[in-house]
């Protein structure tokens, strides 16, 4: 089998594995990153919402937010990883389509040495 | 490390787009001079798999959560600039798609984890490794300690990022506008987890890989390199 292959094998076992990545931190009851918090997190972390960035902070919705679906947020973790396995094949998906389009707007035409 | 909408003020989101401009064209013109068309799948893997392995969140129990990002393992393979361009497009689909790291803290995010993270990596790998031969033990520690200084460094450069915005911006009264934490918190928080925790992840990652393209197919590891075979 050629590496290449392996290494998108690996990229959909990551898929597969990647809700390990939000049942971590749930188990040993750590929040988000540093510096990522909502503004209702940030309120109970110094008492008040920064005026700016509680206002740019709902600049973007975006579709699928936190790598989740909307309305599936108390639905449980089989649901939330569901939904974080979803993410990750269309990340997956689609970064590998932009990369391909730049690296082939890129690349050297010839093919191999 | 996805600084979210809000927390950097406009200087700070300027200056990061600003500096992104000039390193992605020359990151163009570098991949376009050396990126074979047969390499092509391999950044589209280099950045997917980036993309991937950031959702991979490590707890800090009872505190914060990080995770590893990839960039140096994926300039190991193909050098810091495709790594600059296979990291940038997954922090844009991030962005974009899921919400994760800010429209307007675009730039400073690629600035951290597409520029410096796998230049400062890479510089190091380059350093430990010297010129072993592709398949020594001493490759595969290399990599594994330049991804953790690599996430460090970029981590650093996040805290600063954080921590001048209440020096930048704040009201009359002394509110913050935008990230309330000033230096010496926002670096602590930012070197402190990465340093104790996530760079390790990056470190086992990174040095992981290696260790089974050396095993696989060690000509993936001496085009970029300057190895011996």
């Amino acid at each position: 089998m050629k590496t290449t292959t392996k290494l998108w094998i690996g990229l959909g076992v990551l898929a597969v594995l990647s809700p390990i990545g939000l049942y971590l931190p749930a188990k040993f009851k750590a929040g988000s990153a540093w510096g990522e918090w909502g503004a209702e997190e940030m309120k109970g972390l110094v008492g008040y919402i920064p005026r700016e960035l509680e206002k740019l902070g709902k600049l973007w919705n975006a579709p699928l937010h936190d790598y989740a679906f909307k309305g599936w947020e108390n639905l449980g973790f089989r649901h939330l990883s569901l939904a974080y396995v979803v993410s990750a094949v269309v990340g997956i998906g689609l970064c590998v389509a932009l990369a391909f389009l730049l690296g082939k707007l890129l690349s050297k035409k010839e093919n191999g040495r | 490390m996805h600084i979210p909408d809000g927390y950097l003020g406009p200087i700070t989101c300027g200056i990061g787009y600003a500096a992104m401009t000039p390193i992605w064209v020359i990151a163009s013109r570098r991949v376009k001079k050396t990126l074979a068309a047969r390499q092509v799948p391999l950044l589209a893997i280099g950045a997917a798999f980036s993309f991937v392995i950031m959702m991979f969140n490590v707890p800090i129990p009872g505190g914060t959560s990080g995770h590893a990002v990839g960039a140096v393992l994926v300039a190991i393979l193909l050098g810091p600039w495709a790594a600059c361009i296979a990291v940038s497009v997954a922090l844009v689909i991030q962005a974009l798609l899921f919400g994760d790291g800010g429209i307007t803290a675009l730039g400073a995010n690629c600035f951290n984890m597409a520029f410096v993270l796998p230049f400062a990596g890479y510089f190091v790998y380059r350093l430990i490794s010297g010129n072993s031969p592709v398949k020594s033990v001493r490759r595969v520690i290399a990599a594994g300690i330049a991804g953790y200084f690599g996430l460090v460094i970029a981590s650093l450069c996040a805290g600063i990022e954080f921590g001048l915005q209440p020096l930048l911006h704040h009201t009359a009264s002394g509110q913050a506008l935008y990230c309330p934490y000033g230096l010496k918190v926002a670096i602590t928080a930012m070197v402190g987890g990465h340093a104790l925790v996530f760079g390790w992840v990056e470190l086992i990652v990174t040095a992981l890989v290696v260790k089974f393209l050396q095993a696989q197919d060690p000509s993936l590891l001496g085009q970029e390199t300057g190895a011996a075979s």
